[in-house]
């Protein structure tokens, strides 16, 4: 029997488009329509075979698992609890109260992703505003350091460059988009205008602009690359629009300055206001990292970078950061959700994630299930489990369960686990 | 089965001025002496203790995206200001935007047990309930935005009071919310075009619509659905040298409508020298005084940290500029805005010393505390935290003397403040802090004492310095069960949810469902909660 299930959220990108139709033949996913390939591709590959977990990967039974990792963390004098990005809010709430529970270190993708963001916007504050008001309103829209033609396919059509809206009814005739960058993307070829940015300048481009935007007039012929009346030229439009809005990535936030980057482009941002409305919006990559950020804030007061281990939270990025904390050796257990250190970390952190015990609650077979001695083969929120995504713009999303397949959600574990500890 | 003997009970919804009474409880309520088999019953002796029902939050910012992007861009408000984690009780931070944990631990601790979380808006109502579940101890219930929602205006401007009407039904089931809010009515919109609203018949861009219909047409929806609350509405010019005079005339355009003003404090200045305004409390106390209709909360100031966070975008970006702070801005689609800003009072600055002033002449000059009740629109004025301290401000004359002549000096000048001698008695107390906003709410079942009530109890040792007999109550107990002993949190039991569910025409969701398209980029069928997203949901009649 085949049904259509309309309204599906994707759980792949920040843009987390609820717009998604997926055709069911009994439970097995037959047909993904609207997705783009990459959410298409997460959907429809989806392996919801029910697994058994492993414990040194041997398989197991969840009863077996679960005590295996509750002795990994008893064991543990500085635990780590890491990702959470891919997960939903249910199980990152349950994580960060294991986490305060058992004195662990808690950090997300966010600190190697838009942890500077988190920074800057902790110096300066956020000019921000939800994708909607961007696509109905923004006749100037600047992506800076991000490539959303590859990272977020549906972006452009559904919100920034082509979209359609109450005050743009020309969809992308009704905007001026510049795209500024190191190098030319799939996103610069859509652009009106493409500044190339030389790489490490992107400070000293954003201080000139707030430079120009205050009236001032710079000698130099040209800063980072850009020549001056481009510049010039961009400041002027800036002041001039209806309501701009800027959309930052790792370009900014993983070059050279980072935060002060950041920060620089969010002051700019908040400057403009004197003039036109502007606004900025980070562009959060994976599907949940907003929420991470959400729930880690509203239960210990800060969004990455947490401990636990004095039985109150301490905030440290650079001191609590993942990287940082494997790099010098410092954790001597991990628990891993939804998230693949071992393929993303710099190799000195990945390699002491191998010599200490991981746990690993994840629906996909990733490298770090690869190492870890216990392996929890959860559900896939959205897929076959339900819960709430944070969009970039931090609109909450409800997931709804199209499958059932009997596999356990990364909260069901984590509560197993809490259970235990106490 | 508890009973709480011998205690002074002060409880203004039943009548009792400080009489010896004992109240006893079974099942989470309060029942008659009768239904209680006194030889199994836990007893409490409250001899020479003080008993008031469980405090009554009617205003105050604790969860949901402003407050935590509050809470996210102030580390430095947290440290110093943590809990360490003990036994089943989780760990937290935070002075002005304490985390959610701690938050339900501090109110409890200081006898409060019910609490409205004053803003939200609706597109993000689910991440409101999703961090008021993990709010332990009290009861809430969330204020849903709409002084600034499209389809209300297009209602307005398309002459359908009865579409309007059924959309704010709709809205408020699907939110899951409790009452409704008004923000700088128009204002909200007009800053998506960097402009505001400065006058009730101003135009809002793009709808033709003005401040004035706006709060009639939700004033009139909000008494045709019987809602519990009346609206609850923060006006136009808030903050500024005319708030005063708008405040007074928006009272008066509400034609003896139900209505609530909150943190009135904020909107009751009139024009000084220079920067610094004028409190113009007498004047705004005079017309709260004569609609029968109206109740108020004051927003006292307390001089300290605070973080600002409103609705009101063009008021913090305001702010930001006077002030220089950091500021957060957030533009939510099709429906309102808002913004945060953090600041210091000082009593030494001028502006800061007559908004302290303002705050105690409007509860000096309202006549009937049954219409005006203690906030600090929390984390606004001052934290929540602060009310055992504004309590003794308005029990203490001598103490209030004593801060007055420590303010600056020109705000002292021609300051009312100094000739009013009027000491609120326990009494008034427990009516401006349980039984007034819980009546003003429509919580039946809270603010007071009798039978049928919630067994929401706090009991104090009576003090000279009544700043310390209300910042740690001897017992504080929530639907029967002790939560907090001597100021310390015993036990944790989860709150319920209030939502309201009026009835409307499901006809209005195909309207609803056409504006979708236009206005949003979420879908129409993921936008609704459903009530097993709330476990502890309490829907509270209307009519």
């Amino acid at each position: 029997m085949s049904t259509t299930v309309e309204h599906v959220a994707c759980t792949f990108c920040g843009c987390v488009c609820d717009d998604i139709v997926v055709e069911l033949e009994g439970s097995r996913i037959a047909g993904v329509r609207r997705a783009c390939s990459v959410g298409r591709g997460m959907i429809d590959e989806y392996d919801a075979k029910l697994r058994r977990p492993l414990v040194r990967g041997r398989e197991v039974d969840w009863e077996e698992a679960v005590e295996a990792a509750v002795t990994i963390l008893d064991r543990a004098d500085s635990p780590l609890i890491y990702g959470l990005s891919s997960s939903a809010v249910e199980a990152q709430r349950k994580a960060v109260e294991l986490a305060d529970r058992i004195g662990a270190i808690v950090d997300t993708t966010s600190s190697v992703c838009h942890g500077p963001t988190g920074l800057a916007m902790q110096a300066v504050g956020e000019v921000t505003c939800t994708l909607g008001e961007v696509r109905d309103r923004a006749d100037l829209v600047v992506f800076w350091g991000c490539n959303p033609s590859a990272s977020h396919p549906r972006h452009f059509g559904r919100f920034s460059l082509t979209a359609k809206g109450t005050h743009t009814p020309n969809g992308r005739e009704d905007r001026t988009v510049y795209v500024v960058d190191v190098r030319p993307t799939g996103s610069s070829k859509q652009a009106d205008h493409f500044l190339q940015v030389d790489v490490g300048t992107d400070f000293e481009v954003l201080t000139a602009l707030r430079s120009l935007v205050k009236g001032n007039r710079l000698r130099s012929e040209s800063i980072g690359g850009i020549p001056m009346p481009r510049l010039s030229d961009l400041a002027e439009r800036m002041k001039a629009c209806r309501y701009g809005v800027v959309f930052m990535g790792m370009g900014l936030t993983m070059s050279r300055g980072r935060h002060q980057n950041v920060g620089e482009l969010f002051t700019l941002v908040a400057e403009l206001n004197e003039h036109a409305r502007f606004a900025v919006i980070p562009m959060r990559g994976h599907g949940n990292v907003a929420g991470a950020d959400q729930v880690l804030t509203w239960s210990s007061g800060y969004p990455f970078a947490v401990s636990f281990a004095r039985g109150y939270p301490q905030y440290g990025p650079g001191e609590f950061t993942a990287v940082d904390v494997l790099a010098r050796g410092e954790a001597d257990a991990a628990l891993v959700v939804a998230s693949d250190p071992v393929a993303h970390f710099p190799r000195r952190a990945a390699e002491h994630l191998e010599r200490i015990p991981t746990i690993v609650l994840d629906p996909a077979r990733s490298l770090t299930a690869g190492i870890a001695q216990v392996v929890f083969p959860t559900a896939s929120y959205g897929i076959d489990a339900s819960g709430t995504a944070y969009r970039m713009d931090n609109v909450p999303i409800p997931l709804r369960a199209l499958l059932v397949s009997g596999r356990p959600t990364d909260e069901e574990i984590l509560d197993r686990i809490i259970e235990a500890v106490k | 089965m508890l009973g709480v003997v011998g205690g002074r009970v002060y409880d203004p919804r039943n009548g009792s001025d400080g009489e010896i009474r004992d109240i006893w409880m079974k099942d989470g309520r309060v029942v008659s002496p009768e239904e209680v088999d006194r030889d199994r019953a836990e007893i409490v002796d409250a001899g020479d203790l003080v008993v008031m029902p469980g405090g009554v939050d009617i205003h105050s910012h604790i969860v949901g995206a402003k407050v935590n992007a509050g809470r996210k861009f102030r580390p430095e408000d947290h440290r110093g200001s943590e809990r360490v984690r003990t036994g089943d009780f989780r760990s937290g931070s935070g002075h002005t935007v304490p985390s959610t944990h701690l938050t339900g631990y501090l109110y409890a601790e200081m006898g409060y047990t019910t609490v409205m979380e004053a803003a939200t808006a609706p597109l993000v109502a689910r991440h409101t309930h999703e961090e008021l579940a993990d709010v332990p101890i009290i009861d809430k219930g969330a204020f849903i935005t709409m002084g600034n929602n499209h389809f209300l205006m297009s209602c307005i401007r398309d002459g359908r009071p009865d579409l309007a009407r059924d959309y704010v039904a709709w809205l408020l089931k699907v939110s899951k919310g409790y009452a409704v809010k008004i923000v700088n009515p128009g204002g909200v919109e007009n800053w998506k075009w960097g402009r505001n609203v400065g006058a009730l018949d101003d135009e809002v861009i793009g709808f033709g619509v003005t401040p004035r219909q706006i709060l009639d047409t939700l004033a009139r929806v909000s008494d045709e659905l019987g809602l519990p609350h009346a609206p609850h509405i923060h006006g136009i010019n808030l903050g500024r040298s005319n708030s005063a005079r708008t405040s007074i005339e928006t009272m008066a355009g509400l034609d003896g409508l139900r209505a609530h003003f909150c943190h009135l404090q904020f909107l009751s200045y009139g024009k000084g020298k220079g920067s610094v305004h004028t409190s113009e409390a007498a004047a705004v106390a005079e017309a709260v005084n004569a609609h029968p209709n109206l109740t108020v909360d004051v927003g006292q100031l307390v001089f300290g940290s605070a973080t600002t966070m409103t609705s009101d975008g063009p008021l913090q970006h305001n702010l930001h500029r006077t002030t220089g702070a950091k500021w957060i801005n957030d533009d939510v689609e099709g429906e309102t805005g808002g913004g945060i800003v953090p600041v210091f009072y000082k009593r030494t600055n001028p502006i800061n010393a007559v908004m302290w002033l303002t705050g105690m002449e409007l509860f000096l000059l309202i006549d009937d505390p049954w219409k005006v009740f203690l906030t600090t629109d929390h984390p606004n004025a001052g934290c929540f935290t602060s009310y055992p301290h504004v309590i003794k401000l308005l029990m203490d004359a001598d103490y209030r003397a004593e801060v007055f002549a420590g303010i600056h000096a020109r705000a002292r000048e021609g300051s009312v403040l100094r000739d009013l001698k009027r000491e609120y008695s326990l009494y008034e107390i427990a009516v401006i802090t349980r039984a007034g906003p819980a009546r003003a709410l429509g919580l039946d079942r809270k603010g007071h004492l009798g039978v049928g009530a919630d067994a929401d109890i706090a009991i104090y040792q009576d003090m000279d310095d009544k700043a310390e007999m209300f910042a740690r109550p001897r017992y504080v107990y929530k639907g029967g069960t002790l939560v907090a002993r001597d100021g310390v949190v015993v036990a944790d039991p989860p709150g319920r949810t209030f939502s309201v569910a009026p009835p409307y025409d499901p006809e209005v969701e195909k309207h609803v469902r056409k504006h979708f398209e236009t206005t949003y980029t979420v879908s129409f069928e993921n936008y609704a909660m459903s009530s097993q997203q709330l476990p502890h949901e309490e829907v509270i009649a209307c009519g």
